[in-house]
């Protein structure tokens, strides 16, 4: 077998971001202290630029592979990475100024964004279980040294100390899964894996503990319930910049991983993957909702509410494999994919909020910040109306088509009782979601300071709210667009 | 299954040397402890102060240059040795060449921030 040269340019994006990201970490030693406002600069140009060629690189032919078939590229490739970009674009506009105020804007804050960034993208197209190994780890090191950002508040260090050792329990934890499928398939290329026939028949339970310590990873990973200890605790003591990143672009990272470890390489055995999905889903939906009532920090709040939408993401990958039924599974795959993109906006709008309301030495995160947002502004009280009905999933706003489409897949699945708990989980989490707008419309402020926030972010705020709304009214282009993803790529 | 069971032998086996001796030194052995036997020393010396202190975190930065350096070391022998094997079977030498000296630029980049970041200063 002769070596070609692999095609680089399909890789263009990612190398794009990680020369960005060497760019910045230099600068950080070596700049002067009048170039620093371009770092910046340069960290979202790189993600302009990742964009673009992301566009250009991908998408016909429908499936390109290289480096010998450990890197692929399909349409959920380019769907995926698109938003991805689009939230950490989001993000670094949100998280700009709160940054400046508290003296944390620096090029390190850059360089770990686009490192994180470069672990998502890797997720996105990999092929190979090292190398998803080696994505989920660039994305993990980067975000934990994110959280511990600003290293002497005692509250963000133990976040960052927390998220890291149980971050690093959930890697060890797949990488043995890794070594136990590779121990029972012999091959680690997930083509490969997906073709082995037949297990022998010893090699099967060694393959079933391996596939559950990988799903207990990836539900780790999603912070879905039983390992969601670390989310309320790491999303409360992380700056609010990063809490936004988190809670957005690296759920869709997951989310490819997930989908490319289970659906692409161990289609053929969904039976062991598939019950644990279900009960990792049911039991998020079940606790995010009932926990986040008792929240009174928001931050905390939307963490809970985070669990319980992982739980549906995860319904929707579990109720995709019916004896073979491919229309069953493309539904509900697509689905899925449009809710994870439905509720990485609205979790950007939502911590946009957070960020909105917050200035220098006011963090704008309990539930009581948020009285009488009206009073200030009505224009923002109405984005936070919008996001949090979005979140809730009432009709007509886009969170509802998410919810919507996810549980007419669990319904053409055949578990009614799935979906009939998972509207009523739904019924009572909206309590808590109308409770932030019951304190902004109908509750005194507590003070009465004015908004104090850059015009980019109003801006940026106010689109994503009305962006939520407008795919509410016209869910059908997203919609399509994730449903063609997974027939090009399926 | 079958092929594991040397595996659990040896874990057996291995649980015994190292549990055995203790239990036996704990069954036969004589204990007539007083506060004397008791009490920490230090090279027959009365303590001198709390062994739980905090280390400099430099020592750590030291460690982790250490580790990755020699990870470097590590993942560059395999290529050395196969270097020529590449060039036989087909692969563009430059190509092979150039893929290293990425590998160690990016190490080098990180070591030259680590420097001027002061990370290494000792005083």
């Amino acid at each position: 077998m002769a070596l070609e040269l692999p095609n680089f340019a399909l890789l263009a994006p990612q190398i794009v971001i990680a020369l960005a990201a060497l760019v910045l970490m230099t600068a950080g030693a070596f700049a002067r202290e009048r170039w620093r406002q371009w770092n910046y600069v340069v960290a979202q140009l790189a993600v302009i630029v990742a964009t673009l060629l992301t566009v250009f690189t991908s998408g016909d032919p429908r499936v390109q592979t290289t480096f010998g078939g450990i890197f692929l590229v399909d349409w959920i490739t380019l769907v995926v990475q698109l938003f991805i970009y689009l939230s950490v674009f989001a993000a670094l506009i949100y998280g700009r100024f709160y940054l400046i105020e508290r003296g944390l804007e620096r090029a390190e804050y850059y360089a770990l964004v686009l490192l994180s960034l470069l672990g998502m993208q890797i997720l996105t197209v990999a092929n190979h279980l090292l190398l998803f190994y080696l994505g989920l780890e660039l994305m993990s090191l980067a975000l934990y040294a994110l959280v511990a950002f600003d290293r002497n508040h005692a509250l963000r260090a133990e976040a960052g100390m927390k998220y890291f050792v149980l971050g690093a329990l959930a890697s060890g934890l797949i990488l043995y899964g890794l070594s136990l499928i590779y121990g029972a398939t012999a091959t680690l290329s997930l083509p490969e894996i997906s073709s082995v026939a037949a297990l022998r028949p010893g090699d099967e339970r060694v393959f079933g503990f391996g596939l559950a310590f990988l799903v207990a990873g990836i539900a780790f990973k999603f912070g879905a319930v039983p390992f969601h200890m670390w989310v309320a605790d790491v999303y409360h003591g992380a700056p609010t910049p990063v809490t936004l990143l988190l809670a957005s672009a690296p759920k869709l990272a997951a989310f490819a991983l997930a989908f490319r470890l289970l659906v692409f390489g161990f289609f053929e055995y969904a039976h062991y993957w598939q019950p644990m999905l279900m009960v990792v889903a049911v039991a998020s939906i079940v606790l995010g909702n009932l926990a986040a009532i008792a929240q009174k920090n928001l931050k905390r709040m939307l963490a809970y509410s985070g669990i319980s939408h992982v739980g549906f993401i995860l319904l929707g990958l579990a109720v995709g494999v019916v004896e073979g039924n491919h229309q069953l599974a493309l539904n509900a795959y697509s689905a899925t994919l449009f809710y994870a993109i439905v509720y990485a906006v609205m979790s950007l709008a939502s911590f946009g909020l957070i960020l909105l309301m917050a200035r220098s030495g006011f963090e704008a995160e309990w539930l009581d910040d948020v009285k009488g947002l009206n009073q200030k502004s009505p224009w923002f009280a109405a984005m936070l109306l919008i996001t949090m009905f979005s979140l809730a999933g009432v009709p007509f706003f886009v969170g509802f088509f998410a919810k919507l489409a996810v549980l007419q897949a669990v319904v053409a699945a055949g578990y009614l009782w799935v979906a009939v708990l998972a509207v009523v989980m739904s019924l009572i989490g909206a309590f808590y979601y109308l409770r932030v707008v019951k304190l902004a419309y109908f509750d005194e402020p507590t003070e009465r300071q004015p908004l104090i926030a850059s015009s980019e972010t109003r801006v940026l705020l106010s689109g994503n709210a009305l962006a939520l709304a407008l795919f509410g009214l016209m869910p059908q282009g997203l919609m399509s667009l994730a449903a063609y993803a997974m027939i090009a790529s399926l | 299954m079958e092929s594991y069971f040397p595996v659990l032998v040896f874990l057996v086996v291995a649980l015994a040397i190292g549990v055995l001796p203790m239990v036996f030194g704990w069954i036969l052995g004589s204990r007539r402890p007083d506060p004397e036997k008791y009490s920490p020393y230090e090279c027959g010396f009365e303590p001198f102060e709390d062994a739980r202190i905090k280390f400099d975190v430099r020592y750590y930065l030291i460690a982790i240059l250490f580790i990755l350096f020699d990870l470097e070391i590590a993942l560059l022998f395999p290529w050395g040795v196969t270097f020529n094997e590449m060039i036989a079977a087909g692969a563009n030498a430059w190509y092979a060449f150039t893929t290293v000296l990425i590998f160690l630029a990016v190490l080098v980049l990180g070591y030259a921030v680590e420097w001027k970041n002061g990370a290494l200063d000792w005083e």
